[in-house]
């Protein structure tokens, strides 16, 4: 029997995962085990209204609970100028409530107690005399005159719009318009969902009175961003915080935003002097952190008789909440919902959004997205879908005919954005025929005349990820680059630690491999760390896809940097001309002469004990990778549906997917990242919704209301590939963690529309549940 | 205040004195410090704070720790025996059945349960299994694949002393 070579962790070997070894065990690391003594617990008393003058605050019920430490009040606060903070989009948010609350959920006071049970016992005695105000929750309303003002306190704001911003030429798509020979519209809301990561968010502030020092554990997407923000907002001299991100149980854009419990806690334990620790419960996560989507939009797709796209126009209206905390490059009001052609050769696009604040939750996160491209991703393929429709194409022909060709890239948008690379074509052929789209058209035609709803839902999406360039990308005015430092030690093992943060992602594994890749050293021999800012170089963090095309990127150039100063210290020791040397797979050797070399590792040793004259000693060293552009993932996914026509069931039968992220580094990695992908689109286009009744109370705020998909609704996925490297990427990668997401929801509902369409239905907002299809078919006299 | 009680934790006996309304959780994670059972939602619904109690699988952060009292409790942390891993935790990290790993402790001891109970399930048998246990990052894929491959590991053992026994006699 041949014995198996295990695998070195080369770039495309599907390594098993470095960090599953702790977490099997049950010994990861995660906020809520870290214990530190004389701990205090935090709690938080929240508004139970939307929208609420606070009239009074009495704190001393809860004060005299036995075990209660402090009461801290936004007059507490606004004493140390911390009541309101800074948001990522420019705008404030009151840390604790002073004058109004302004959505269900806002945090008014907290409970700082020596046991987390005492804690929320007292904060349920805070007495907060409210009078109530009318609710504003949603844009529409909350844009008409004379609806209630939501933020009195801002100086110059006289009503709740926050922002116009515009992308494209109008002219030129007003021109095309009026020339086009078909128009089709639709309009379609993508719903306020949440990224709900299993684990909640939470701190432990750590604040030495002694020496001013902070050591702040927290759930943290992007610790070293949040460090200067903590900065800045807690006016604490930057050298002395630490911030520590452990081991985070999934993040999807949820950690990417500083809440006001963080900022609290960090007060008390300044105040008090003692560690703090605070964590929401699931609840508090839902009706208070960072929601995602909530986009109106309406779009126009100009057409010529044969199905050819001339111009697309959209108008959106943001639902923000109560602050406008999205979270995304300073520059972008809209994110980059832009990128709304997608994969098709459009010459002429504009893009009109505005924002409103509503009484309802802040902070547009990008669950699983890149900064709003999969509302952008959504309306460009439910609009396709429905000029299918119209002109009656097949879905797939009619995207067939409007790619941008392989030969066109780099591609420039007509919205602006350069893409890097791509061939759709060949992504979509691959899923048609995995898919065996023909025979299945046949079958539906066959069910339709028995009166049987089948439908195929097509969805050829492009994503544009792994943000900078930092001079057109910034969070707060940080650039966004990213970060690694390699450390090869004497004995030939390394120590690779970077900017970004994995929150599930398999870093510790992947990136890992990217130094394999350059260096020859097994990953086996390559710990990788993140999270602590006093230990790793500065950079961004984690979300929108960025780890793998920045922090990736800036592994591999750390890692050829070393090999440079590698290659001397191997001409020293083969006794050759620098100019002589090769280098192949972790082996250095003279040209022509590949039998006399020496290994990585003999290198290692040397450059701490065997250096040429006037070399520097070691192997270290560090680079900051600020990346040309984005990368610009793709893909097909298609999706098979039957439903009944009695109650309006849609039965997923299958998914194919086909992705396209450039080179992938494990591929099992990417697989599972993709699986978790698909099912979070397929849980957002069924399942997920968080609303508002007319008071503005959330209809989402557990998991008994806001659904996610588990085990026994997921549909099972079938993947393909394709493979078209990044061409600025130093190993051709692009980034793949939301691909799935971004692209899904569309390819979900346009199944349930292609099995329905040819009654007259031409939209069911998500999530599409029973209810809303028995609805719209029963409209049409088609229910059972 | 307090009340007393005994829980067989991972074999051990533990005795403590708790306030009554204690969830079983806190006293497995604050009291015991066995900090592997995860809590995700508070409402029984997403599983990761789930262990065994006399080998059945329960949401920990729905019952009180002196409903323990006398009963046997298995967390994570008592899988691992004589230094080797249970079957199941060796499959999900083989079939990549995790990612976050945040729920995988509770997917591991609701799989471990199954398959006490059913030795051979099929792939709808262990999603229905599982639909008590929420996973955010992986999909279930390979959560389901992890359990199957766990199944043929634990099978096939179990097979090997009575293969042995019978080819003795």
């Amino acid at each position: 029997m041949a014995v198996e070579t295990p695998l070195k962790g080369n770039i495309g070997d599907s390594i098993k995962r470095k960090e599953d070894d702790r977490f099997i065990r049950g010994k990861g690391n995660y906020l809520d085990d870290v214990v530190l003594p004389g701990m205090l617990h935090m709690a938080i008393n929240r508004s139970p209204f939307a929208h609420a003058r606070i009239k009074s605050i009495n704190t001393a019920a809860a004060a005299a609970v036995p075990g209660v430490v402090a009461v801290v009040t936004g007059d507490l606060l606004a004493q140390h100028k911390l009541a309101w903070m800074p948001t990522l989009s420019g705008d404030t948010q009151a840390v604790l409530a002073t004058d109004k609350v302004r959505f269900q959920g806002q945090e008014v006071a907290c409970v700082i107690a020596n046991d987390p049970y005492v804690a929320r016992d007292a904060a349920g005695l805070i007495e907060v005399d409210y009078e109530v105000l009318k609710a504003v929750v949603t844009p529409q309303q909350a844009l008409e005159p004379g609806a209630p003002l939501i933020r009195d306190e801002k100086e110059g704001q006289t009503n709740n719009h926050i922002y116009h911003w515009e992308a494209g030429d109008k002219a030129k798509t007003d021109e095309a318009f009026a020339n086009a020979d078909k128009v089709v519209k639709l309009d379609t809301f993508y719903p306020r969902c949440h990224p709900s990561p299993l684990e909640t968010c939470g701190i432990v502030a750590d604040v030495n009175p002694a020496t001013g020092h902070a050591t702040l554990w927290m759930t943290s997407q992007a610790p070293h961003a949040h460090r200067t923000l903590f900065a800045i907002v807690a006016g604490l001299p930057e050298q002395n915080i630490r911030i520590i991100s452990p081991d985070i149980g999934g993040g999807f854009g949820n950690k990417v935003p500083i809440y006001p419990g963080y900022v609290v806690a960090t007060a008390a334990s300044l105040l008090i002097g003692k560690p703090v620790k605070w964590v929401e419960d699931r609840s508090e996560n839902l009706i208070s952190t960072g929601f995602a989507r909530d986009f109106h939009m309406s779009g126009e797709l100009a057409l010529n008789k044969d199905g050819r796209m001339l111009a697309l126009r959209v108008k959106l209206l943001s639902d923000n909440g109560a602050f406008y905390a999205d979270a995304q490059p300073t520059k972008f009001r809209a994110g980059l919902f832009h990128i709304v052609t997608g994969s098709y050769d459009l010459p002429a696009a504009h893009v009109e959004t505005d924002g409103a604040y509503t009484n309802k939750a802040p902070g547009g996160v990008a669950y699983r997205c890149s900064f709003r491209v999969t509302e952008a991703s959504y309306l460009i393929e439910r609009l396709v879908e429905s000029a299918a429709l119209e002109m009656k194409m097949d879905p797939a022909e009619i995207r067939l005919k409007n790619f941008i060709q392989p030969e066109q890239f780099p591609y420039m948008s007509a919205t602006g954005f350069e893409y890097d690379s791509g061939d759709y074509p060949r992504a979509m052929q691959v899923a048609l025929d995995k898919l065996g789209y023909k025979e299945l058209r046949k079958e539906q035609a066959e069910k339709r005349k028995k009166g049987e709803l089948m439908g195929i839902g097509v969805a050829s999406f492009t994503e544009v990820v792994g943000a900078g360039p930092g001079k057109h990308y910034d969070i707060a005015g940080l650039r966004m680059f990213d970060s690694a430092e390699l450390r090869v030690h004497p004995t030939g093992k390394a120590i690779l630690k970077l900017g970004v943060k994995s929150q599930g992602q398999g870093h510790e594994t992947t990136f890992a491999q990217i130094v394999t890749e350059e260096l020859g050293i097994p990953a086996a021999d390559i710990e990788v760390q993140e999270g602590d800012t006093d230990n790793t170089p500065y950079g961004l963090g984690t979300y929108a896809s960025r780890s793998t095309p920045v922090g990736g990127a800036a592994t591999a150039m750390v890692s050829r940097k070393l090999r440079d100063k590698a290659k001397k210290i191997a001409a020293h020791l083969l006794e050759a001309s620098e100019a002589d040397i090769e280098f192949d797979h972790g082996k250095f050797f003279v040209r022509g002469s590949p039998s006399k070399s020496k290994t990585i590792q003999d290198v290692a040793f040397a450059a701490y004990t065997n250096l040429p004259d006037g070399l520097e000693a070691g192997l270290e060293g560090v680079t900051y990778y600020d990346p040309p552009n984005m990368t610009y993932p793709f893909g097909t996914y298609l999706v098979v549906v039957d439903i009944d026509r009695g109650t309006g069931q849609v039965k997923v039968r299958r998914m194919v997917a086909v992705d396209d992220c450039g080179v992938r580094i494990n591929p099992m990695v990417v697989e599972g990242q993709i699986h978790g992908g698909l099912t979070e689109g397929f849980g957002i286009a069924f399942m997920e919704l968080i609303t508002f009744d007319e008071e503005g109370n959330c209809l989402g705020s557990n998991f008994t209301d806001y659904l996610l998909p588990t085990s026994w609704e997921t549909p099972k996925f079938e993947m393909g590939e394709t493979v078209t490297p990044s061409p600025h990427h130093p190993i051709g990668a692009k980034g793949v963690g939301e691909s799935a997401t971004v692209g899904s929801p569309a390819a979900y509902v346009n199944a349930v529309i292609d099995a329905v369409g040819h009654l007259g239905i031409r939209n069911i907002d998500m999530p599409v549940t029973s209810d809303k299809v028995w609805a719209a078919l029963n409209e049409k006299g088609a229910a059972e | 205040m307090g009340q007393a009680i005994t829980v067989t934790v991972n074999g051990e006996k533990r005795s403590a004195e708790v306030e009554p309304r204690l969830l079983l959780v806190h006293f497995i994670r604050e009291r015991l410090r066995l900090t592997g059972t995860h809590i995700g939602c508070d409402t029984t619904h997403c599983g990761a704070c789930t262990v065994l109690v006399d080998g059945t699988p329960v949401k920990s952060c729905t019952m009180l720790a002196v409903q323990a009292d006398g009963q046997q409790v298995t967390t994570v942390e008592g899988l691992v025996a004589g230094g080797v891993l249970h079957p199941i935790q060796a499959a999900f990290k083989e079939e990549h059945g995790l990612q976050c790993g945040f729920c995988t402790p509770g997917m591991m001891l609701t799989s471990i349960a199954l398959l006490k109970d059913n030795q051979d399930p099929s792939d709808d048998e262990i999603r229905w299994a599982l639909s008590g246990n929420i996973c955010r990052c992986t999909g279930y894929m390979n959560i389901v694949k992890a359990v199957k491959s766990a199944a043929v590991q634990m099978k096939a053992a179990a097979e090997v002393p009575a293969a042995t026994a019978a080819a003795r006699s």
